[in-house]
């Protein structure tokens, strides 16, 4: 009983961990690269190029996991073009993968979010001497409500993803085994009330999250 | 601390539309120039071409003898108040800190700075209050507060107190007035209220069908000017 505890909460901190790293990584891109498109497409107006980049962010949107999982294990296997790495099998090619699925969720929400704050506030900002990536953090920090539900709709679907994570972490007892894999299995072993127990932490995970990030979001807000 | 604003010729149109057709405009170093005219005439156009918001189609913007200004000395040199206050959702101090910390100024010049703008604007009690909560007068003193704390050599105003109550109207009236007492800085003043262009502005304009019809000062403007037009707007004949 002690051990499965323990076993437990190593699964259920790897799920944090890798759910965490990737979101942060997601974030890290797709908040800048959503302000980006916003902002550009307000100064110049709707581009061709711009048209395109925010299709491809969207069409992402739709990526199947197991789709990105096989592509990310292509790219790791021993053969692949980064197979040097050792990424394959491992906590870290888990979260590469993940940053695929993850990132264009973080980046659309973003856009979002920045393209409706007010005109006016952003060219209040440039008048005030704000330029480049300061107008950009500006307005980020702007429509950070909106900027933080992309974080938080991120984790949801990293925490909550199980294709990408079963192909490239192999689902390995102590290694890269996380809740949504470990429910696969047990349901598979038809050991319902371990899987559902399982799925109870991940909402609680899930939740202790959004609970800080929703701290976050509404200090200063209301 | 003199600068001084020139306009050759500034054509802008917006689709088919031609709002400014060949505008001549100049304004000295530490005057205080009232632009008037009705309700489209294009007066913001004008005023975010001279801050370099905008480009010009054609014509020549030479602001403090460089030409075509592309919004580089904003925030510096030049400050913009717009018609209707847009403040970041911060606290007031915050708002108004805002330039001062993008120079990377140190945080007591910052704190005595923002205090001294925030006292001249009536607003020393607001100072940790929400930006998005106040009143549109209040917001508009910190949208003022937040440009005069960087002190620009060159002001412009865009109708900054339409729509508010007088006590506002006259109190930021007073804060630019000040303003321009303290630091000499030359400023533009964009109004449909004559009675305000009276009080605050050495001299005006008359911006009409896309061109400056007519610059006086504020005594020949509004009591003798030459133009026939601008008689029929000071007198209020003009419908618009
Ligand atoms: N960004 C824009 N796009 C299209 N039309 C505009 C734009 N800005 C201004 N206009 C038009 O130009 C004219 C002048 O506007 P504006 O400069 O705001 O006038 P004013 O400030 O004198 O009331 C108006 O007819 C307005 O509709
Ligand atoms: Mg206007």
């Amino acid at each position: 009983m002690v051990e499965l505890s323990q076993e437990l909460l190593q699964i259920a901190g790897l799920s944090l961990y890798v759910a965490a790293s990737s979101t942060g990584i997601a974030s890290l891109l797709g908040i800048p690269l959503g302000a980006f498109l916003a902002l550009r497409e307000e100064a110049r107006g709707r581009r061709p190029a711009l048209t395109i980049a925010k299709a491809i962010v969207f069409t992402l949107y739709g990526m199947p996991p197991v789709l990105a999982g096989l592509l990310v294990y292509i790219l790791l296997s021993k053969e692949g073009p980064l197979g040097a790495l050792g990424l394959l099998f491992t906590p870290g090619g888990m979260i590469f993968a993940q940053v695929l699925i993850v990132t264009p969720i973080v980046t659309g929400v973003a856009y979002s979010a920045v393209a409706s704050v007010g005109r006016d506030v952003k060219e209040a900002a440039r008048t005030l001497g704000a330029r480049g990536w300061a107008l950009a953090a500006t307005v980020i920090v702007e429509a950070r409500l909106g900027v933080i539900t992309a974080i938080m709709v991120g984790f949801g679907r990293a925490i909550s993803e199980v294709g990408a994570v079963l192909i490239v972490g192999g689902n390995i007892r102590g290694a890269t085994r996380v809740l949504t894999t470990a429910i696969v299995l047990e349901t598979g072993r038809g050991n319902f009330t371990e899987a559902i127990a399982l799925g109870l932490i991940l909402l609680a995970v899930a939740f202790g999250i959004f609970l800080v990030l929703y701290w976050v979001q509404q200090r200063g807000y209301r | 601390m003199t600068v001084s604003v020139r306009l050759r010729g500034v054509q802008k149109s917006f689709g088919a539309k031609r709002v400014l057709d060949g505008v001549d405009l100049a304004v000295e170093p530490q005057e205080v120039f009232a632009l008037v005219g009705p309700s489209g005439a294009g007066k913001t156009t004008l005023l975010r071409i001279v801050a370099g918001l905008d480009g010009p189609d054609a014509g020549e913007v030479v602001v403090d003898g460089t030409a075509n200004p592309r919004s580089s000395g904003l925030g510096r040199e030049v400050g913009l108040v717009m018609q209707r206050p847009a403040v970041f959702r911060r606290t007031v101090f915050d708002n108004v800190a805002y330039g001062l910390h993008l120079q990377g100024l140190p945080e007591e010049e910052i704190d005595r700075r923002v205090s001294a703008a925030l006292d001249r604007v009536g607003l020393r009690d607001a100072r940790d209050a929400k930006a998005w909560t106040l009143s549109a007068g209040e917001a508009q003193r910190v949208c003022f507060a937040r440009a005069a704390v960087l002190r620009p050599k060159l002001l412009l105003l865009d109708e900054f107190t339409a729509n508010l109550d007088p006590a506002n109207v006259s109190l930021l009236e007073g804060a630019v007035t000040a303003y321009h007492r303290e630091t000499q800085a030359t400023i533009v003043i964009v109004t449909h209220n004559l009675f305000q262009a009276k009080r605050v502005a050495r001299r005006a304009g008359l911006l009409l069908g896309g061109k400056l019809v007519e610059t006086a000062d504020v005594e020949t403007f509004f009591t003798n000017p030459r133009n026939e037009r601008t008689r029929a707007f000071v007198r209020g004949e003009m419908p618009y």
